[in-house]
C-alpha cells in the first residue's frame, strides 16, 4: 500500500472548522477526486486517512498534515491538484509526497505560530515578551477533558518575539492595526498552545489584549538544531528520489 | 445600492460561540452571486439551527432554482443559537445570510420553509435580529416580503400576523413565478409600493396574503367566516403541484457542509405524494396525487449528486419509498453501479407491507446495514383500522423475520399514542407486538442477539386530514399510557431486555396541537412566548411547556377560547376551520366521510391500485397519478 503525505492549509473563514469537520470534508473530497483510498477491513470499513496534530478550531494554519493510504500507486502531484480542487476554498492542499519509512507524527516536533493582536501597544508587548522569556517557569491553567490542569507554559516555548511588518496573512478579513507575535513551541504533553502562552503573558506581565488574537500556524516539523525553527518534515521523504 | 458584507463585524464574535463554522458559509456548491447584477433577491430561511436546516431539501431546491434565474439571486439564513444571538444584539450585528453575509433586511423576499410549526418562535427571532418589524402591518417598503412555504404553511393562520404571504405546496414553479412578478414590478419602478406588490401576488390565485382576508368570529369563539376584504382577491387559495418530477431534477448540486449536520447523505426524492391514505398523515393528504420520478432520472441524479458532493450514502426519499413502481430496479441498479464503491443506500420510509427480501438484499449488498425502521403507528389491529394503516400483525412479523434472517440485528418500530378512539389496551398492545417481533427474530436466527426499539410519541391532529375534526388526547392520558407501556415492556423477563423504549412525553404535542390547528388569535401566544425568551421549540432542552401555557393564559384572557378549546375539543362537521379557505384539493365532504369511516373502523384502499375514490384532489387541481413502470433499467456506469 502506497502512503501519501499531504500538507494543507486552513485559511480565512475555514479556520473555524473543527478537526472532525475537516476529516469529514477530506473523506468526501478524496471520494470526489477519485483517489483510490484504501479502506480498513471489518464490518464498517473506514478510509485509511490519518491526521497529525490538528490545529484547534478557530486557529488558521499553513502547515497541517495528513496521510492517505491508497490501493494503487498515484502520482503525488496529481493527487495534490485533484484533492485541492475537491476541497472547498480555504482548505488548500499545498504539498503531497510519497511516504518513505518512519512516522510522520514523530517528525512534527514543534510548531511556529503567529499571533495577531489588534489594538495592542507594541511597547507593552515587547515588555511582556521580555518578562515571559526571563522567567524559568510560567504556570498556567487550562480546562481539559480531564478537568482543570496546571502546567508550565514556559519551557516548551523555544522562541518568542514581536515581529515587524505584515507577516504571512492568515486570510483575516478584518483589517486593523495590530501587533504580531511569533513563537516556536516544542510539542509536549500537555501541548502548550498559543492561548496558553497568551495566558502566561498575562500572568507574568499583566498583558491583556482587548480582543481575541488571530492565530496562524506557519510551520510544523523537526526542530532544527541550528535555527531552532521547524524544518520541512517532508525532506526525508523527498530525499528518497525526486518525483 | 450595494450591500456590504457583515462578515468583518461577525468575525470577532465567532471565537466566542459554539460551533462557529455553522455561520461562515462557503459550503461546497454554494453560490454567492453579484448583488448589483440581480434585480430580485431572496433570502431563504430554514427556521432551525444550521445543523438541521442545511440538509433540508426544500430550501436546497429553491436555492438552486432561483440562483439559476439570470436576474435573481438567493442566499440562505438559519436560526442562530442563543449564544450568538446575545452577542449580535450587544454588538448590533443584524440577521445575516451565510452566503454573502448580507443583512436579511436588504433582500426583497424572506422565504421561510416551515416543515414544522415548532419553528415559529425562531421566525420571530430572525425578524427581530434583522430589524424587520414583527407584525406585517408595521412593515414599510424598506422591508422584505416575508413569505412562508412548506407543509406548515397549509395552515399559516397562527403566524398570519407575522407573514406578508404564504404559498401552499410544491415550490419550484411558484417561486419562479413570484420572482417574475417581483422583477416586473421593480422594472416598472415599484408602483404602489408593498401593497400593490402583494396585490399582484394575491391576484395570481397562487399566493395567500393574509391581510387581504378578514376573519369574523361567533360569540362562542368559533369562526363565522373568512372573507377577502378587497376586490381582486380570490376567495380560496390553492396549492401548487409539480406534475413531472423528471423536469425538475433538483438538487443537482447538493450543498456539502463543513459542519456536522443531522443528515449526512445525498437524498433524491423518488416520488412525491402518497395515497396510502393514513388518516393521521398530513403530508400524505396534502401532497396528492402520487408523482413518481422515473428510474432513469433517479439514476442520473444519484450519479451527479455523488460526483458533486462526495457523500457516501444515498437516501431514496419519499413518503413510502418501497412503493415506487420500480423500486426493485432502482435499488438493484444502484447497488450494481456502486458495487464495492463504499456507497450506502437507504430507504428512510419503508412500509411494513412493501418490504421484501430482494429489497433487503440490495440494501445490504455493499456490506453496510443502515438501520431499518417500520411504522405500524397503532398497537392494535383495531387502532390500525381507525388510522387506515393497513398493516396486519402477520405483515409485521413476516417483514421483521425477513430482516432478521438477512443479517439485521435491530429494527426500530414507530408508534403514536393518543390516536382517536384509543384505549389503554391499544397502547399496551404495542408491548405484545414487540415481544412477538423479538420472538420471531430469535426463532428465525437461532440467536438471542436480536433487538428492537419501540419509539412512540403523542399524536397531533393536523389540518387537511380526516382527523382535523378530532379531539386531541390530553397530555395526562398520553403520559399515563406511555408509562404503562414502559412498565409492560420492562417487566417482561423473557423479552424485556431485548426491547429498547424511546418516547416523547405528551406536553410538547399539546403545544404542537395548538399551533397546528390554531387560528389568528394564537399569534398573540406565539409572540408572548417569544418575548418571554421562547426559542428553538423543537429542542427539548429549550422547550418550556409552562412558558407556553402561561403565555396562552395571558393572551387568551379576553377571548372565549383557551388551549383546550384548540386542542382537546371535538369539532362538528360544519364548524368553519381556520384553514377552510386554503385549498389542498381535498373535498371537505370526502374528508368528513373518511373521519366517520375511521370511527367505524372502515378502511380505504390506495387509489394507485384500485379505482379512484374521489378524494377530490385530481379534479380540483387538474392533476393525475403519475406512476411507472417505465420498463427501463439502470445501465452500469462506464468507469474512466
Ligand atoms: C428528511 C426528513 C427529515 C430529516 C431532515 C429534515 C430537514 N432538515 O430537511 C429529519 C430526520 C431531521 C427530520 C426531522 C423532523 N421531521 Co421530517 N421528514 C423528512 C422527510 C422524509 C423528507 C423531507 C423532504 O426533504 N421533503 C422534500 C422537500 C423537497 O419537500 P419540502 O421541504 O416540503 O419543500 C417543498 C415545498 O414544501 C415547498 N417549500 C418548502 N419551503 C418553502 C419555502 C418557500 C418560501 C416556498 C415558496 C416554498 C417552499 O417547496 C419545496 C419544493 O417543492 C419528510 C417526509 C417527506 N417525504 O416529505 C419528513 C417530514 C417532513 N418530517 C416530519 C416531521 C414531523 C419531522 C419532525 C418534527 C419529527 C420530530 N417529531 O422531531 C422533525 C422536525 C425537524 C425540524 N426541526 O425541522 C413530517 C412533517 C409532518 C407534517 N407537517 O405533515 C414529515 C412530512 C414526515 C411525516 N410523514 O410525518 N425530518
Ligand atoms: S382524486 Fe382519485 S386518483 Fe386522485 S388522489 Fe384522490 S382518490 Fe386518488
Amino acid at each position: 500500500m502506497q502512503r501519501l503525505r499531504v500538507r494543507y492549509a486552513k485559511r480565512g473563514r475555514l479556520r473555524f472548522t473543527s478537526h472532525r469537520d475537516i476529516s469529514r470534508a477530506v473523506e468526501r473530497a478524496v471520494r470526489r477526486a477519485g483517489i483510490p483510498v484504501a479502506y480498513s477491513a471489518g464490518f464498517s470499513p473506514h478510509p485509511k486517512i490519518s491526521y497529525a496534530g490538528a490545529a484547534p478550531t478557530g486557529v488558521a494554519s499553513e502547515a497541517e498534515y495528513l496521510e492517505i493510504g491508497v490501493n494503487r500507486p498515484c502520482d503525488p502531484r496529481r493527487v495534490r491538484d485533484d484533492l485541492d480542487a475537491s476541497l472547498p476554498p480555504g482548505l488548500d492542499v499545498l504539498d503531497v509526497v510519497e511516504a518513505r519509512d518512519g512516522n510522520l507524527a514523530d517528525r512534527l516536533e514543534g510548531s511556529m505560530w503567529e499571533l495577531r493582536l489588534p489594538g495592542v501597544d507594541p511597547a507593552e508587548a515587547e515588555r511582556a515578551v521580555k518578562e515571559f522569556l526571563a522567567a524559568d517557569l510560567v504556570e498556567v491553567e487550562r480546562l481539559t477533558k480531564k478537568g482543570m490542569r496546571r502546567f508550565d507554559a514556559r519551557q516548551a516555548v523555544r522562541s518568542l518575539a514581536v515581529v515587524e511588518g505584515p507577516g504571512i496573512t492568515a486570510g483575516q478579513e478584518t483589517v486593523q492595526p495590530c501587533v504580531i507575535l511569533r513563537m516556536v513551541v516544542r510539542h509536549e504533553t500537555p501541548a502548550v498552545r498559543p492561548d496558553d502562552a497568551l495566558m502566561g503573558l498575562r500572568l507574568v506581565a499583566g498583558f491583556a489584549p482587548p480582543s481575541p488574537p488571530a492565530v496562524t500556524r506557519l510551520a510544523q516539523g523537526p526542530l532544527d538544531a541550528m535555527t531552532g525553527e521547524p524544518a520541512d518534515p517532508f525532506a526525508f521523504d523527498r530525499a528518497g528520489g525526486d518525483r | 445600492m450595494s450591500v456590504e458584507s457583515l462578515f468583518p463585524r461577525l468575525e470577532p464574535l465567532l471565537p466566542k460561540v459554539q460551533k462557529p463554522i455553522q455561520y461562515v458559509g462557503g459550503e461546497l456548491n454554494s453560490t454567492v452571486k453579484d448583488w448589483d447584477e440581480a434585480t430580485v433577491r431572496w433570502a431563504l430561511m430554514y427556521p432551525d439551527a444550521y445543523e438541521v436546516g442545511l440538509p433540508n431539501q426544500g430550501v436546497q431546491i429553491l436555492y438552486e432554482i432561483l440562483n439559476e434565474l439570470p436576474e435573481t439571486l438567493a442566499e440562505r439564513t438559519y436560526a442562530v443559537w442563543p449564544d450568538l444571538e446575545a452577542l449580535m444584539r450587544s454588538e448590533g450585528v443584524p440577521q445575516f445570510t451565510v452566503d454573502g453575509h448580507r443583512p436579511v433586511r436588504a433582500f426583497d423576499v424572506l422565504g421561510v420553509s416551515f416543515a414544522t410549526e415548532l419553528g415559529y418562535t425562531n421566525l420571530l427571532t430572525a425578524l427581530d435580529l434583522a430589524g424587520i418589524p414583527l407584525e406585517a402591518a408595521d412593515r414599510t417598503d424598506e422591508d422584505p416580503i416575508v413569505l412562508a412555504g412548506g407543509h406548515a404553511a397549509f395552515n399559516p393562520e397562527p403566524i398570519a400576523g407575522f407573514l406578508d404571504a404564504a404559498v401552499l405546496g410544491d415550490g419550484e414553479q411558484i417561486a419562479i413565478a413570484i420572482s417574475e412578478v417581483l422583477r416586473e414590478w421593480k422594472a416598472e419602478g415599484s408602483p404602489g409600493g408593498r401593497d400593490e406588490l402583494l396585490m399582484r401576488l394575491a391576484s395570481t390565485g397562487g399566493v395567500y396574503v393574509p391581510k387581504f382576508y378578514d376573519v369574523e368570529y361567533h360569540q362562542d369563539g368559533r369562526i363565522m367566516r373568512v372573507v377577502p376584504n378587497r376586490d381582486g382577491v380570490p376567495t380560496r387559495v390553492f396549492k401548487h403541484t409539480v406534475m413531472d418530477l423528471d423536469e425538475w431534477p433538483y438538487p443537482k448540486k447538493p450543498l456539502v457542509p463543513l459542519a456536522e449536520t443531522v443528515h449526512e447523505r445525498f437524498s433524491v426524492e423518488i416520488f412525491r405524494g402518497c395515497t396510502r391514505g393514513c388518516r393521521f398523515c398530513q403530508a400524505g393528504m396534502i401532497t396528492r396525487p402520487v408523482r413518481e420520478r422515473s428510474i432513469t432520472t433517479i439514476g442520473d441524479m444519484v450519479e451527479a449528486g455523488i460526483r458533486e458532493s462526495g457523500f457516501s450514502e444515498v437516501g431514496l426519499l419519499s413518503l413510502s419509498s418501497a412503493d415506487h413502481s420500480e423500486i426493485a430496479g432502482v435499488t438493484k441498479g444502484l447497488a450494481d453501479r456502486y458495487e464495492g464503491g463504499q456507497i450506502g443506500l437507504s430507504l428512510p420510509s419503508t412500509r411494513v407491507d412493501a418490504f421484501n427480501i430482494d429489497l433487503a438484499n440490495e440494501l445490504s449488498r455493499n456490506g453496510r446495514r443502515s438501520g431499518l425502521t417500520f411504522a405500524p403507528e397503532g398497537g392494535s389491529e383495531r387502532m390500525r383500522k381507525v388510522i387506515n394503516k393497513m398493516v396486519t400483525e402477520e405483515d409485521l412479523i413476516r417483514t421483521v423475520t425477513t430482516a432478521y434472517s438477512n443479517g439485521w440485528r435491530q429494527v426500530k418500530l414507530y408508534f403514536m399514542c393518543g390516536l382517536p378512539t384509543e384505549e389503554d389496551e391499544d397502547v399496551l398492545g404495542i408491548a405484545d407486538l414487540a415481544k412477538k417481533v423479538i420472538k420471531a427474530g430469535r426463532d428465525a436466527t437461532g440467536s438471542r442477539d436480536i433487538r428492537c426499539t419501540v419509539s412512540i410519541g403523542g399524536f397531533v391532529p393536523k389540518p387537511h386530514t380526516p382527523f382535523q375534526w378530532a379531539a386531541q388526547c390530553d397530555h395526562e392520558t398520553v403520559d399515563r399510557r406511555l408509562r404503562a407501556l414502559r412498565d409492560a415492556l420492562r417487566s417482561d423477563k423473557e423479552y424485556g431486555r431485548a426491547i429498547g423504549y424511546r418516547y416523547h412525553d405528551g406536553k410538547p404535542s399539546i403545544v404542537e396541537g395548538l399551533l397546528s390547528r390554531g387560528d389568528r388569535r394564537v399569534g398573540k401566544v406565539i409572540r408572548a412566548v417569544w418575548e418571554d425568551g421562547g426559542r428553538f421549540d423543537g429542542w427539548s432542552e429549550h422547550f418550556s411547556f409552562e412558558r407556553w401555557m402561561a403565555a396562552a393564559e395571558r393572551a387568551f384572557a379576553d377571548e372565549p377560547v383557551d388551549v383546550d378549546w384548540y386542542t382537546t375539543r371535538d369539532r362538528d362537521e360544519h364548524e368553519v376551520l381556520p384553514w377552510d379557505h386554503l385549498d389542498a384539493g381535498l373535498d371537505r365532504e370526502w374528508l368528513w366521510q373518511d373521519w366517520q369511516d375511521a370511527l367505524n373502523t372502515v378502511e380505504v384502499e390506495d387509489c394507485r391500485w384500485t379505482p379512484c375514490y374521489d378524494c377530490g384532489v385530481c379534479p380540483t387541481m387538474g392533476t393525475e397519478i403519475q406512476i411507472g413502470p417505465t420498463g427501463r433499467k439502470l445501465l452500469p456506469l462506464t468507469v474512466i
